[in-house]
């Protein structure tokens, strides 16, 4: 079918698509104006071909605004994800972008813990790459094969410490033991995380206990993407205290630990 | 080019595409992609006497063919909407139809009756949404309870009234007629039908509501054959939705009997989609060389 002059505003094409592991992939979207725009915790909404209603919220995983480039890194969980992991460099996405409100962040020059649990990794990336040596990054797989993304931060010059389930790569465990390693270490000014909500939890309530500020990346199924239908509902406090609906897209997928509840 | 606009009520409409309430907020967040006067109308979300939460999610769960909902009316109450909202709305350059709903009709009156005093152009009764346990669908689906809240919302303004149906009941015509009896100027259908999906892994609904309302192109048949049903039992002008993705299904259901068409799925999947629809009715229109939209509605030369 001829692509009307409005799907064409929100079409992109992809220059480089990589397979990482058996589920995960990496796309590289050509998108000037929007990696111009883009800042780290922001997500991408990919509409798949193939008859898909809704569209599939994806965090970014890499903003090089000099290319004009994107890059998502994602895991093939269900059939709109498998048509995601078909495309190749050349084709194109339907996609808005950048959405979502990102990561408040310190000078680079500030010490920070990052904390990925499996596709929650890649969101830790950009932040990687902005504080460079200062960033320790400790990320969770389930094992040595789902582990994504080390040499990434390596190349960042961050200090990765790697955790999987079953000890095959990197420490046998959750990334908590690690991180309350990390955090009688040195102090972080700030811990960002992205993962599994058990984690997000741990990891919040470790801050907390350490009076460390903390920002976590929300998941909730979602419809528009950009804040209208308000399927994507997640349960925060007010500045009272007084538990609240916000959502996901709109007023996160970032959100400051203690506004979060639990 | 055709001529798009239609007349509902006596409001002009510059061309019969709304976006659907639900879909689209109050409008904001859409300004971003275009000027909200390009559209034929804009139907707000719904709004209660006071301030609603909704409900827990997982509120949605994509289907064949579209997509289940159960936000559960979340909305900020009708004076902050009416404080907050409605200004920049009227100036938006495009009608408005102030959807609104409540747990008893006495609510759904005091709401009208605050609009009442407002320039909204048409007030919109959802006595449908599925998703409220004690709201919406205890009035539309029986004959009385649909008729007794359009009577009280009836008394609370003068301004028109569109009562919005749902499809999930026995006879859309005889809740149609009672409606018309107690005063509704307009009727808009169909509402989302009531469904459910299930997670094989957790066996867990995957709604946190379990039932939610079905939209999309799968129910589109279905809205064609109630708009067509209704269009042939009451004498007021009907809004045609359900899964309306393109300007032909636009043009299809006008030809049923609607109006106007409103667009809700399709806008959650893509914010151009009205824009898109608008051209492809006028693509329709010029091509089948028909010269006026409103031409459409009814003309279904039925066997």
């Amino acid at each position: 079918m001829k692509q009307d002059q409005y799907t064409a505003k929100i079409s992109y094409p992809i220059c480089k698509m990589e397979q990482l592991n058996m589920a995960a992939w990496s796309m590289e979207i050509l998108c000037p104006e929007v990696a111009a725009k883009a800042q780290p915790g922001q997500f991408v909404n990919i509409l798949p071909e193939g008859g898909f209603t809704l569209r599939r919220p994806i965090s970014i995983c890499e903003i090089d605004k000099q290319a004009g480039t994107l890059r998502i890194v994602f895991e093939v969980r269900g059939k709109g994800t498998a048509a995601l992991a078909q495309l190749r460099a050349g084709d194109t996405v339907n996609m808005l972008a950048p959405l979502g409100h990102g990561f408040s962040l310190p000078d680079s020059s500030e010490h920070v813990i990052l904390v990925g649990g499996g596709i929650g990794t890649p969101p830790m990336l950009p932040l990687a790459q902005y504080f460079g040596k200062n960033a320790v990054v400790i990320s969770g797989f389930r094992n040595q094969n789902a582990a994504i993304l080390q040499e990434d931060f390596k190349a960042a010059g961050a200090k990765t410490i790697l955790c999987t389930d079953d000890g095959s790569a990197g420490q046998k465990g959750l990334v908590t033991v690690p991180l309350a390693e990390e955090i009688q270490a040195q102090k972080p000014a700030l811990i960002c995380a992205c993962g599994p909500m058990p984690m997000l939890k741990a990891t919040a309530a470790l801050a907390m206990e350490n009076g460390i500020p903390c920002q976590v990346s929300l998941e909730e199924r979602m419809g528009c993407g950009i804040g209208a239908c308000l399927v994507c509902a997640c349960r925060t406090k007010d500045a009272e205290g007084a538990e609240q609906y916000q959502h996901v897209c709109k007023n996160g997928p970032v959100f400051n630990a203690e506004e979060v509840v639990w | 080019m055709a001529d798009l606009s239609v007349n509902i009520c006596g409001i002009p409409f510059k061309n019969p595409i709304i976006p659907a309430s639900g879909v689209f907020g109050y409008g904001r967040e859409y300004e971003q992609y275009y000027p909200l006067s390009r559209l034929g109308g804009i139907a707000t979300k719904g709004t209660t006497g006071t301030k609603r939460t909704g409900n827990l999610a997982p509120r949605v769960a994509e289907t064949t063919s579209g997509m289940l909902n159960s936000v559960g009316l979340q909305n900020p109450g009708i004076d902050a909407f009416i404080a907050n909202e409605l200004p920049h709305l009227m100036q938006c350059g495009t009608v408005i139809l102030a959807n609104i709903a409540g747990s008893t009709a006495e609510e759904c009156a005091e709401v009208a009756a605050k609009l009442d005093q407002t320039d909204v152009h048409m007030i919109e009764l959802n006595i449908s949404c599925p998703n409220v346990k004690q709201g919406g669908a205890a009035f539309g689906t029986s004959c009385e309870t649909a008729a007794a809240v359009t009577a009280a919302v009836r008394k609370a303004t003068s301004k028109p009234l569109c009562v919005k149906l749902s499809p999930n009941v026995t006879s859309i015509t005889d809740i149609a007629k009672a409606v018309e009896a107690e005063g509704a100027d307009a009727l808009s259908l169909i509402n989302t039908l009531l469904g459910m999906r299930i997670d094989l892994r957790t066996r867990r609904p995957i709604l946190h509501n379990n039932m939610g309302g079905f939209s999309g192109p799968a129910v589109f048949p279905v809205a064609v054959r109630m708009v067509w049903q209704v269009a042939n039992a009451v004498n007021i002008p009907i809004i045609g939705m359900g899964g309306v993705a393109s300007g032909e299904d636009a043009a299809e259901l006008m030809m049923a009997g609607a109006s106007a068409v409103q667009v809700g799925t399709a806008l959650v999947q893509d914010p151009y989609a009205p824009l898109r629809i608008i051209d492809e009715l006028n693509d329709w229109l010029d091509t089948n060389h028909v010269a006026s939209a409103s031409e459409l509605t009814g003309s279904v030369r039925a066997w």
